[in-house]
């Protein structure tokens, strides 16, 4: 049985009457020591996803396990690094972090805890930073603390909830390479997600795409076969890379994905009559009102 | 008005304000003519727009004994202005703090419970509004067994229920606004109720308690003068009260004024301390 497994798992939101379904039967099984990347649409259901593995939201049906154990709650052996950082502003990047290893190792000495946050806030390149608060850091800094206070809990599991996507261009290729890096030498089961099928590509060992919701299944599992260290410049040409990105787009847009998200509003027009411009305008300009079909009087004349 | 660096015209605005102002004081409130009677004696009248009005000089040059020596003490009813208003804060102080002490943990419960929420939030609309003048009498009522100690008891309950209210409502908003992601953040560590609490909950309310708690203060300065009129405490509201029954109404306007100024300060030292705990 894989490290981590999640078998028919469903998930909605809503009472009863107003419910709609995000997740929809979903399997999903991790080795131990994998790099999965999970690749959706924004909205599709891949937070809620993620939630469901840390336990921060408990599955409808189905049932998600870590080492053959049933997941139940959140756990410090499931370290997560949020969408939104979810870093606390009233303490600097050591308390940050700190908070963490005094809760998860008290019985460590002053000193072997202070080397542990000194370690992994290293390990991300903050060491200058380490006595800043979060709001004096760049949005691309705040990302690096997030990854070291999860890295610092010294959890089984990964969990990267799009971390990369407030970032710009740059600094997001820079923390590509660096949390990939970072992450492999860990040897820790990672579950990335993303909305950038590239970055998947660059950072994964395999990729498997999430339909649009409502209603969202997991598609068929791609692995990827690229050599590391990657290189992004070199990947770029690479055929085999594009022949991946072409398989997640190709069922991201095919009907797999889709099979659940037809349109079903119904537009209604403005209830507007046209202005007819013909009509000279009164001498000070008076605003016409604008007529409603419904406030019209209709008259039926009936011709016999 | 671009010729002023910021600054300066941050100075120069409020001080042009305040000119106008004790010109058209002086301009609309009363002052003596002398008149000559036909039987050749002198008569002194007032007039003006608001005859009975002290204007800024009268006001000046009758009440300035209280104001040169702000901190002496002549007789119990003849005291330095200074002197009033610190007996004044000091009963309001202790007031204020009983205040917080109480609407702190009622925030913060109102905060975290949906049902405490709809139990007492109807409760708490009704007691709110009500005026310090309607709870005073009560508080002599309920503390009239308690001897010398009485109206003392009375004014710090009239101040505490009135000043409590913007605490107990503000920190309960504080509460309800925390995010959800650091409060999961708590739940990933397995942090203790009691850690959440204190590592999480309290820091993130803060700055709505210190909002909280500067509206409460405000309120508790404003109920002083009702409570010291009604219980005849020492203070500046008492004096004031005095000054009004000794037919005095150039005092009235310096313990307006000095009510005033000293709100605005305790107003502004609060924000100082809001500005501090507002975290990004
Ligand atoms: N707590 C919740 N209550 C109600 N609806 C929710 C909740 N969380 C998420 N949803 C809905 O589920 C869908 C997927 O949300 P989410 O998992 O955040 O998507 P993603 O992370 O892929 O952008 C959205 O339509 C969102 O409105
Ligand atoms: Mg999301």
């Amino acid at each position: 049985m894989a490290f981590l497994e999640l078998k028919g798992v469903s998930k909605g939101f809503g009472t009863f009457g107003h419910r709609t379904e995000v997740l929809r039967d979903l399997d999903l099984s991790v080795e131990r020591g994998e790099f999965v990347a999970i690749v959706g649409y924004s909205g599709s259901g891949k937070t809620t996803l993620i939630n469901l593995i840390a336990g921060l939201q408990l599955p409808d049906s189905g049932t998600v396990s870590i080492n053959d154990l049933e997941v139940t709650g959140p756990g410090p052996d499931r370290g997560i690094v949020f969408q939104n950082y979810s870093l606390l502003p009233w303490l600097t990047v050591r308390e940050n972090i700190a908070l963490a290893v005094d809760q998860l190792f008290p019985n460590w000495s002053a000193a072997r805890k202070r080397q542990h946050i000194d370690h992994h806030v290293g390990l991300v390149g903050l060491s200058h930073a380490v006595d800043r608060r979060p709001a004096e850091l760049s949005g691309g800094m705040r990302q690096r603390v997030s990854v070291a206070r999860a890295l610092a809990m010294d959890p089984q599991v990964l969990l990267l909830d799009e971390p990369l996507g407030a970032l710009d261009a740059l600094t997001r290729a820079t923390l590509q390479d660096e949390i990939g890096r970072i992450g492999s030498a860990s040897g820790k089961t990672i579950v990335l997600i993303t909305n950038d099928p590239d970055e998947g590509i660059l950072m994964a060992d395999r990729i498997i795409p999430l339909g649009a919701g409502p209603g969202a299944t997991l598609g068929p599992s791609i692995v990827v076969d690229l050599e590391r260290p990657r290189d992004r410049k070199a990947l770029n040409h690479d055929p085999r890379f594009k022949a991946i990105r072409a398989e997640i787009v190709r069922w991201l847009l095919g009907p797999g994905a889709h099979k659940s998200t037809s349109v079903s509003r119904k537009l209604v027009l403005p209830d507007l009559e046209p202005e007819d411009l013909d009509l000279p305008r009164t001498l000070f300009g008076v605003k016409r009102v604008a007529r409603r079909r419904s406030e019209q009087v209709r008259e039926n004349i009936e011709l016999r | 008005m671009k010729k002023f660096p910021p600054w300066l015209s941050n100075i120069l605005m409020p001080f042009v304000g305040i000119v106008v102002t004790l010109v058209l004081w002086q301009a609309i409130s009363g002052r003596v003519v002398q008149s000559r009677q036909p039987d050749g004696t002198m008569e002194e009248s007032k007039a003006g727009l608001l005859k009975d009005l002290p204007g800024p000089i009268t006001t000046w040059e009758k009440t300035r004994k209280y104001v040169v020596e702000p901190f002496a003490k002549r007789e119990e009813l003849d005291q330095g202005i200074l002197r009033f208003t610190w007996y004044s804060l000091v009963i309001v102080a202790k007031g204020y703090a009983i205040a917080l002490a109480l609407g702190t943990p009622l925030g913060f419960l109102l905060g975290l419970s949906k049902s405490f929420t709809k139990m007492f939030d109807p409760i708490i609309q009704i007691l709110r509004p009500v005026s310090p003048l309607a709870w005073m009498p009560l508080g002599v009522v309920l503390f009239s067994n308690t001897g010398r100690a009485a109206n003392e008891l009375a004014a710090l309950f009239t101040i505490a229920v009135c000043a409590m209210w913007p605490t107990v409502l503000n920190t309960a908003v504080g509460v309800r606004a925390i995010p959800q992601d650091y409060l999961n953040v708590a739940r990933v560590l397995k942090l203790s109720r009691w850690q959440t609490l204190r590592r999480i909950m309290i820091p993130a309310t803060l700055p709505y308690m210190f909002t909280g708690y500067r509206l409460s203060l405000g309120i508790a300065w404003l109920v002083i003068v009702a409570v010291e009129m009604l219980t005849g405490r020492i203070g500046i509201g008492n004096f004031l009260w005095n000054e009004y029954n000794n037919g005095l109404y150039t005092s009235i306007v310096l313990c307006i004024v000095t009510i005033g100024v000293v709100g605005f300060l305790l107003d502004r030292a609060m924000s100082l301390l809001e500005r501090r705990f507002k975290t990004a």
